[in-house]
Formats: structure tokens, sequence, C-alpha cells
């Protein structure tokens, strides 16, 4: 019993870690497996919803929740307006230069952030019903890690649905899979581009404000965390919603557990494995063997 | 044509620095204005700035120009460069500044081949003055608050076991040290220590904390650095329902930093904390000290320890310019600092003429809600506490 309360706290904590880790880095990967870009400014995009989402509450008096889908919107459209004046002028050239520019587009971020706003941690105030312990029969835990579980089951089977079910959805697999086959078909690219950066940009908004209970929130944000999106990234394979998904969830309960059991190595065993799988598996556990 | 003009100008210029020099002393600071420690730094700054502008009468006729260089992260290295080039590039008279302990210890070298006096505001590994003979520390060592508070946690609080989590750097291992020795030399049993992650990140807490949980200490001691780990730290012990389970978390004063504590609101009330200095002390020179502060900078914001650590360090400074005439010789300088006495605002301080360590009053306070704000209650007092570990010559601190 006291085993099974233990393991259950385990996976709690870990799955909702592994949440946060999947709202934020489902946008990269989908938009590095369509457009082969590598944006590490992604993480800045995260940073910059989630003080959108903390500002809005304390200044504005906005809910939890409407300044959530505030954050989405703001970080969306930024993200939209960046995508179509910097980042399209670079989908032809080297991966270093664009490397090069998204991380220069990360510093430019953190440095304006910490010029209006200040270098201090933003507070996120959760509402009452998300604070304190809920009771789920055999323990009790902590009801933001349970709510955090819900709306990314949620979130993911949205986005399932929506990649699966929708013509969006099969444009953009389309594109993933073949993009020059998709052109000829006369799915308009571009366009689905700027529509899927936005949305991945909004989405990592989402996890920036989702995730500051257990992340914080302040500039150098977009950089610290970029790691571990990466990893994600890499482990779940390129423009893979469940591959990233099951990614995502694998490492923030690896994550968990080894930090909880093993302390005094836990934080750099994440790394190895990480190593060990990309040598073992390049393409992700779960991405598709490339030809 | 040219030439006449060039060694007129040189010549005018040699003559300023010479008359500038009888009266300037430049004070070169060493601090993370930018990355993730640039909350700090400003905070370090600004005591320092305040110092100069609240005692313009005690600064006469000198001037202290601050010549800033950032350091950006703990790593050391970066810390490194930056006082060597303060003292090769920029020839200051005196070193200031340190956040981090690494980056102190990476200096110490530097430090003592520059011979140069280096004054440490904040960085509080308490070994870290024996690594060079011209360091003097204003802030703390690790073991002012960590002994003082295992003692404390034995006696006072009753507490049988605890549990320690710490950030996994020298601050860190050394306050689980200090705590550890007192806290079991009085009768206390500590059954796990938990190290969590590094200084340069805040961690996801929540699996270390579920872990301490898991084994029902009495008390839950926690060493991290201020600021943003701080804040964490208050918010997944509430998240996690550690104090309905009836641990209690203690720590020194960094896990409730005046900076964060309005912010954490009634999830910091309990709280128990050994440290220094918190703005609500109670003392005529905290007063001024907190009524300029917010008249300077803002009603909203609040000077903390490390604003005091730099506020008592410039006033050191302040005081060898004055002794030695604005002529800051090394040796000189460290004579004029030993037994150095000032009214600070953590209550009377001196510096050990023996270790050139701080000594200062140590306050056990409470976090409790007051006028709808979160208000920090003294309800222990000790006077003129030493370094333990330099008194005691405990491991690294035994050297020299």
């Amino acid at each position: 019993m006291i085993f099974g309360v233990d393991f259950a706290s385990m996976l709690l904590g870990g799955v909702a870690a592994g949440m946060v880790l999947f709202i934020v880095s489902v946008g990269l990967s989908v938009t590095m497996g369509l457009m082969g870009f590598v944006n590490l400014a992604h993480g800045g995009f995260a940073m910059l919803g989630g003080y959108a989402i903390a500002l809005a509450m304390k200044h504005w008096g906005f809910s939890f929740v409407t300044a959530l889908v505030f954050g989405f919107v703001l970080t969306a459209a930024v993200s939209a307006v960046l995508e179509r004046a910097l980042y399209a002028r670079l989908y032809g050239a080297d991966e270093l230069d664009q490397v090069l520019f998204t991380i220069g587009l990360v510093f430019m971020m953190i440095a304006s952030v910490t010029l209006l706003v200040g270098p201090e941690n933003q507070p996120l105030t959760l509402p009452p019903f998300l604070r304190g312990q809920i009771n789920l029969g055999i323990i009790q835990y902590r009801a933001y890690s349970v709510a955090l579980i819900a709306i990314g089951i949620v979130i993911v089977s949205v986005l399932w649905l929506g990649f699966e079910r929708t013509r969006l959805g099969a444009q953009i697999r389309a594109a993933v899979d073949n993009r020059r086959m998709a052109e000829s078909l006369g799915i308009n690219i571009a366009r689905l581009f700027t529509i899927t950066f936005a949305f991945g940009s909004g989405m990592a908004a989402l996890g920036g404000g989702l995730g500051a209970e257990f992340l914080g929130l302040d500039p150098q944000y977009a950089l610290k965390y970029l790691v571990y999106f990466l990893i994600v990234v890499a482990v779940g394979g390129l423009g893979r919603v469940s591959g990233v998904f099951w990614a995502a969830l694998l490492i923030g309960v690896l994550d968990f557990a080894l930090k909880k059991y093993v302390p005094q190595g836990g934080t750099a065993f994440i790394y190895a494995l990480s190593i060990l799988l990309l040598l073992w598996r390049p393409q992700g556990l779960f991405g598709a063997r490339s030809a | 044509m040219i030439k006449r003009i060039i060694a007129i100008a040189a010549a005018a210029l040699a003559l300023g620095l010479t008359s500038a020099h009888a009266q300037e002393v430049k004070v070169g600071v060493a601090l993370p204005y930018t990355g993730i420690g640039a909350e700090f730094a400003q905070l370090v700054d600004r005591g320092m700035e305040l110092y100069l502008k609240l005692n313009p009468d005690k600064v006469k006729p000198y001037k202290l120009t601050l010549i800033r260089r950032d350091v950006k992260d703990p790593s050391g290295a970066n810390a490194k460069i930056a006082v060597q080039e303060l003292l090769t590039q920029d020839n200051v008279d005196v070193l200031a500044g340190w956040i981090y302990s690494p980056n102190a210890i990476a200096s110490a070298p530097i430090v003592t081949a520059g011979k140069k006096l280096a004054v440490i505001m904040n960085a509080g590994t308490a070994h870290i003055t024996n690594l060079s003979p011209y360091y003097v520390r204003t802030s703390i060592s690790m073991w002012h608050a960590g002994y003082a508070l295992g003692e404390a946690a034995a006696k006072i609080l009753n507490a049988k076991t605890a549990v320690v989590g710490y950030t996994d750097f020298p601050p860190g291992k050394d306050s689980l040290a200090a705590f550890k020795r007192s806290f079991e030399a009085n009768g206390g049993k500590v059954i796990d220590e938990i190290p969590m992650g590094g200084a340069g990140a805040v961690p996801d807490f929540t699996p270390f904390f579920q872990r301490a949980k898991d084994k029902k200490p009495d008390l839950f001691f926690v060493f991290v650095p201020a600021g943003d780990h701080a804040a964490a730290v208050v918010k997944t012990y509430a998240a996690l329902g550690m104090r309905e389970a009836g641990i209690k978390l203690i720590g020194p004063g960094d896990i409730t930093q005046d900076t964060k504590l309005q912010a954490m609101g009634a999830a910091a009330v309990g709280l128990i904390t050994m440290h220094h200095y918190h703005a609500d002390l109670d003392n005529p020179e905290n007063k001024r000290f907190v009524e300029a502060w917010k008249k300077e900078y803002g009603a909203n914001t609040t000077p903390d320890f490390m604003a005091v650590g730099g506020y008592d360090g410039m006033a050191a400074i302040v005081h060898i310019a004055q002794a030695l005439k604005g002529k800051i010789e090394v040796d000189a300088a460290l004579e004029a600092l030993k037994g150095w006495k000032f009214a600070s605002p953590r209550g009377p301080i001196m510096i050990d003429p023996v270790t050139r360590d701080i000594v200062m009053n140590e306050y056990l306070s409470e976090a409790v809600m007051k006028d709808g704000r979160v208000f920090q209650k003294v309800i222990g007092k000790i006077d003129g506490v030493k370094d333990a570990c330099k008194e005691q010559k405990i491991g690294p601190c035994a050297s020299k």
C-alpha cells in the first residue's frame, strides 16, 4: 500500500510535468517537421506567452482561463507577423543561418523583456480551485497537477482529431511527409506554414502559462528549458503529435522518478539517457524511419 | 600643429588624472547584471548606491566611482575574466560584488595576484575568505544561519528528525554541513539529504519535496539561492500539502527573501527562518534604510539581505577611503577594516580581525499575516555571531 501510494505520487507528478513539456514542445516538433526549420526561439514564444498571461492577470484582472486564451491569441498573432516578416526569408537558407537567426531572436526577446518588465520572476497566482490538495481516493495529491493532466489529455485529443480528421490536418501531414508532392497537388504551403507556426507558438504560450507553476517565469525561461523541449522533440520524432506526446510523458516521468529516487545524479541522468536513445534510434523513438 | 595639440591634450589629461586621483576612489564592481542573477545584482547595486546617496557628508571629500562589469552567470569563468579586466584595464582601487560563491572562489587567485582589497557583498560559502588574504566579507557565511538554526531547531522547535534539501553547489553543501553539525550535536537526527539541482536554473521541486514528504520528518530544512528558487520552494511546499502533513519548513532567510515574500502570500505563513536581516527588523537604522529605499526606488520595492550586503560593503569602502585619505593601499586598508564597527540596518556589525569575515546578530523569525501583508516576526535573537566554520576550523575552513 505504501509502495502503491509512493508509486502513484511519482506517476502523477511525472505525468503532470510531461504534460507541460508536451504542450510547449508540440509546436516545435510540428514546425520542425513541416518546414525543416530549427526554431530555437520556440522557448522564447513560450516565455512571451507566459508573460502575457501573467501580466494580464496581474494588471488587468483577467481570470486564469481568459488570460490563457489571451496569451495564446496574442503570441500566435505576434509569431505570425514574425514568421511572415523574418522567418519566411530563411526557409531556403542553411541550417546554420537558421540557428544563428533564431538564437539571436531569443537573445533579443530576453533583453526586451528584461528591459520592459524587469529581470525578476513573474508570480502567477492560480485560482483557488486549482490550489492545494485534491483527494483521489487512494492518495491526496496536488490539485494543479491533476488539473494539468486533464488539460493535457483534452489538448492531445483535440490535436489528434485535428490532425487526423480535418482537411488542414491532412494537409499538414501531407506536407510533413512530402513537401514537394503536397505543393504540386495545390496545397498552399506558405499559408500552411504561417498557420502552423502561429498555432505552434500559441501552444508554446499556453505551455508557458500552464507550466509557470512548476517552471517559473523569467526572461531566462526562453533558454533554460530549451534543452528539455529539444530532447522531447528529438525523442518523439519530427512532426508527430502522438510521438511528442509519448516522448514528453516518458521524459516527464523518468525525470521525476530519477530525481526523486536518485537525487544525487538525477538531474544528469536524463541527458545520458537521451544520448543513448538517439544513438540507438536517431530518428527518435516514435519518429518514422526516414528514407 | 597636430603634435602640439596632442601634447597639450595629453598633458591636460595627465593633469586631470592625477588631480582626480587624489580625490577619486575607483570601485570595480563584479556582479551578474544580466542572466539569472540580474535581479540580485540590481539589489546589491542599489544598496551600494543608496549608501552613497544617504551619506554624502561621510563620503566627502572623496568621490567614489563605480566601474561595473557583468559576470553573467554562476560559472566562475566569466567572473574571473571580469575581475581581471577591472584590475588590469580599469585600474580600480578596490574590488566589490560577488553574488555567487563559485565566482568568488574562481576569482580568489586573481584578487591575490592583483593585490587589491576585495569586498564580498553576498557570496556565502564559509571558506571563501581563506582563499585570498585580500577578501573581506560584509554579507554572510552560510554557517552563520545554518549553524544557529541547527541548535534552534533542536532546542526551540523541539524537533527530533529533519530532512535537508539543498541546491547542489558550494553554499548549499555548506549550509547542509552547518545545520547537520549543530542539529545533531543537540540531539537531532538528519534522516535524509537531498541535492536539488544546480544554482543555474530553478528546477521543478516536486520530486525532491515528494521524497522529503515520504520520509515524514519533523522539519524540512531547505537551502536554495534566494529569489526564484525560493519562491518555487514555498509554492511547492504549500501545493504538496506538507504543512498539513505536520512537516515544518525552515531554512536560512533566503527562502523568505523580502523581495519575494509578499508574492508568496499566505503560502509563506508559518515559515521559520534564521537570518541576519529582513526588512521588518525593528531598529532606527533599518527604519531609515527602508524608508529611503522606498523613496528612491519606488513604494512597491523593498530592500533585502542582499541590498544590505551592498549597503554595508559600501560603508566599509567609504570607511577605508577616509582612513587612508583616498589612497587605497591594500595592507593599510585591511588594517583599517579589522575590528571596524558599523551600525548597520541589520544591527551592529564588526569585521572579525582574525578571519576578515563579518560578526553580526542572527534573528529567528516566523512569517505571520499582519495588516494584510506577510510580516516577519522576530521570535529569537543571538548577538554577535561569528562564522562557526572558521571558529571551529572545520574542513576547508581550517586552512590558514
